[in-house]
């Protein structure tokens, strides 16, 4: 593999493992507070897999990048403008209709993206999809028949979804962008290309929006910056929280 | 995690009315002790005393209300974990936690009474779960105690509940007391790893270990001389050893870990006796454990408003599942009409 072509895998893998860690993260702040003992249950099973999938993604990272930085050297010891997930994932937990939607906006861009890597020429990216999709399609069929409940359940829970949704729309645009560095994986056969993944993730979201009696907000202004490390002020305080011993105690081993 | 005989003393004030006992119910005791005597299990639809299934009850709800508050002790530390695989340990702990719960609900249900019931019995102060979890976990090495300490505590406690007469709780102990021994491990290795770190990560370890052992002590119940259930218990074969027996049979077990860790139990009285070939440890303090069922632990209040909130919290959401089921089910009925 060319450099430029391993700077690209490392800084997709990167974005994969930070997004999946970063969510994670998100949904084990429900630990022990969700609306019913089943879905605590639930949505401790997703953040389980998620922070899995960043720790294979973010190892690999590593690797591709040489320097000697494993999964926690890259999930411990970076700053705000080094993490490269979307910043749909960092957005705060309001209610938990407001976590159910910030996930199924992600789970349907997920799925439709590790089915594809399942086929990528690059062995280690595929494998890893081949482990993440099983868990992937069980994660997007929960928060959407979640997200059909909700929407069409009680007006106050169908109001609550429809202002979740309103409010996170802008954050899905990134998830589809397209940069050069993105554009040579594909060439390469070792990434899916993102118009064919927008046009999946739409018809996939659409057809929920749809059982869940929601009305698909306007593609409007998207917000962007997390590939580039340009994030909200949420995430240095998520930081913070996550990073606080390995900073407190740099020297130790746990 | 569970305390036995817990609430021993808080029942004292309210002893089973006397009534006058049928000759057919004489017969049907008789017929019940038989079989517990030959170690038979009782299943939900046979006969049973009328306190042998509210003794069931309260402690298989007591012990269900235990697993899901023990959860938000140890849930506050699965944002901070100090590496991933760590982080992945604890959400897998805290989960089989929960699963715990729904296991010994559905084990009380079959008893007559309904989830929604004990809950709201947890969510009103009325009913009792274990005082461990009305202590803070201020510090990363916490979360190693209460994993070496706490579930190896429970298991204790728990493994002869996996013989208890009543089939549906003993099944569900197998399957429990099997996860709590892997939390045990794993809790122990966490302090290994902290033990033999930097100082600092050792001083964290001991303090965690100072202010966790008496409680752990303390959840065996109060002394054999003081509990009230106990020969009633035993003889329905609920229980199998007594407090004190179950609470020397940790001590033992744990000095020797302890040492190997090269940490210091807090008891300058803890001596072991070559004679017995057991362990001999300072007295208990129970006015704190006391203080604690009165709701005075350091935590009480929090963890019974955290437990109230996400309930109150959750109520647009289970609401609108029903609704939404309600729907569904209409517009089911009528499509085939
Ligand atoms: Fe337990
Ligand atoms: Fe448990
Ligand atoms: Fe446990």
């Amino acid at each position: 593999m060319s450099t430029d072509l391993k700077d690209a895998l490392f800084g997709y893998a990167l974005r994969l493992g930070d997004t999946s860690l970063v969510l994670g993260h998100r949904l084990s702040e429900w630990c022990g507070h969700a609306p019913e003992l089943e879905e605590d249950i639930a949505l401790t099973n997703v953040a389980l897999d998620l922070v899995g999938h960043a720790r294979m993604l973010l190892t690999y990272a590593g690797e591709l990048e040489g320097k000697g930085r494993d999964e926690d050297r890259l999930a411990y010891r970076r700053d705000v403008f080094d993490y490269r997930n979307h910043l749909l994932v960092e957005q705060p937990n309001r209610d938990f209709g407001h976590t159910i939607v910030r996930q199924f906006l992600h789970d349907a861009c997920a799925v439709e993206m590790y089915e594809r890597l399942c086929a990528s020429k690059d062995e280690t990216l595929a494998g890893i999809a081949a482990k993440a999709v099983k868990e992937v399609r069980y994660h997007v069929r929960h928060s959407g028949d979640w997200l059909v409940r909700l929407g069409d359940g009680t007006d106050v829970s169908h109001a609550k979804v429809a202002d979740a949704l309103g409010r996170l729309w802008t954050y899905t645009g990134e998830m589809f962008e397209r940069d050069e560095a993105e554009q040579a994986l594909v060439a390469a056969g070792i990434v899916p290309d993102p118009v064919e993944l927008k046009a999946a993730w739409t018809a996939r979201v659409e057809a929920v929006l749809e059982d869940a009696t929601l009305d698909r907000p306007a593609d409007g202004w998207m917000q962007k910056g997390g590939r580039r490390g340009e994030h909200s002020e949420h995430l240095g305080y998520l930081l913070a929280e996550m990073q606080f011993l390995p900073r407190a105690y740099p020297d130790a081993t746990w | 995690m569970y305390t036995q005989g817990l609430d021993a003393r808080a029942e004292q004030g309210a002893p089973p009315s006397p009534r006058l006992v049928t000759e057919d119910e004489a017969r049907l005791q008789g017929r019940f002790q038989e079989r517990v005597d030959a170690e038979e299990k009782i299943e939900p639809r046979d006969w049973m005393p009328e306190g042998y299934r509210r003794t069931l009850v309260r402690q298989i709800s007591q012990h269900a209300h235990s697993e899901i508050v023990g959860m938000l002790p140890e849930g506050n530390w699965v944002t901070r974990a100090p590496t991933l695989r760590r982080k992945v340990a604890l959400l897998a702990k805290v989960q089989d936690e929960g699963g715990h719960g729904l296991y010994l609900y559905s084990a009380a249900e079959t008893l007559g009474v309904s989830r929604d019931e004990l809950v709201g019995q947890l969510l009103s102060g009325k009913a009792k779960y274990s005082s461990i979890f009305n202590y803070p976990t201020p510090t990363w090495a916490d979360i190693g105690a209460i994993g070496w300490l706490v579930d190896g505590a429970a298991i204790m406690n728990q493994v002869p509940l996996c013989r208890c007469s009543y089939g549906p709780y003993a099944r569900a102990m197998v399957r429990i007391c099997r996860e709590e021994s892997f939390h045990q491990r794993q809790g122990y290795e966490l302090m290994l790893a902290l033990a033999q770190g930097t100082p600092e990560q050792k001083r964290m370890a001991q303090d965690a270990l100072n202010r966790w052992w008496w409680p752990s002590l303390m959840m065996f119940g109060p002394s054999d001389d003081q509990s009230a259930h106990s020969a009633q218990n035993m003889a329905w074969k609920i229980k199998r050893f007594s407090n004190d027996e179950l609470r020397q049979r940790f001590v033992d077990a744990t000095v020797p870990q302890a040492e190997f860790l090269g940490l210091t139990i807090p008891d300058p009285e803890l001596r072991f006796d070559a004679g017995t070939g057991h362990y001999e440890f300072g007295a208990i303090d129970w006015t704190e454990f006391n203080e604690i069922l009165k709701g005075n632990g350091p935590c009480n209040r929090e963890r019974i408003e955290a437990r109230r909130k996400a309930w109150d919290d959750g109520a647009w959401v289970r609401e609108a599942a029903v609704a939404h089921a309600d729907k569904r089910r209409q517009r089911a009925l009528k499509k085939a009409g």
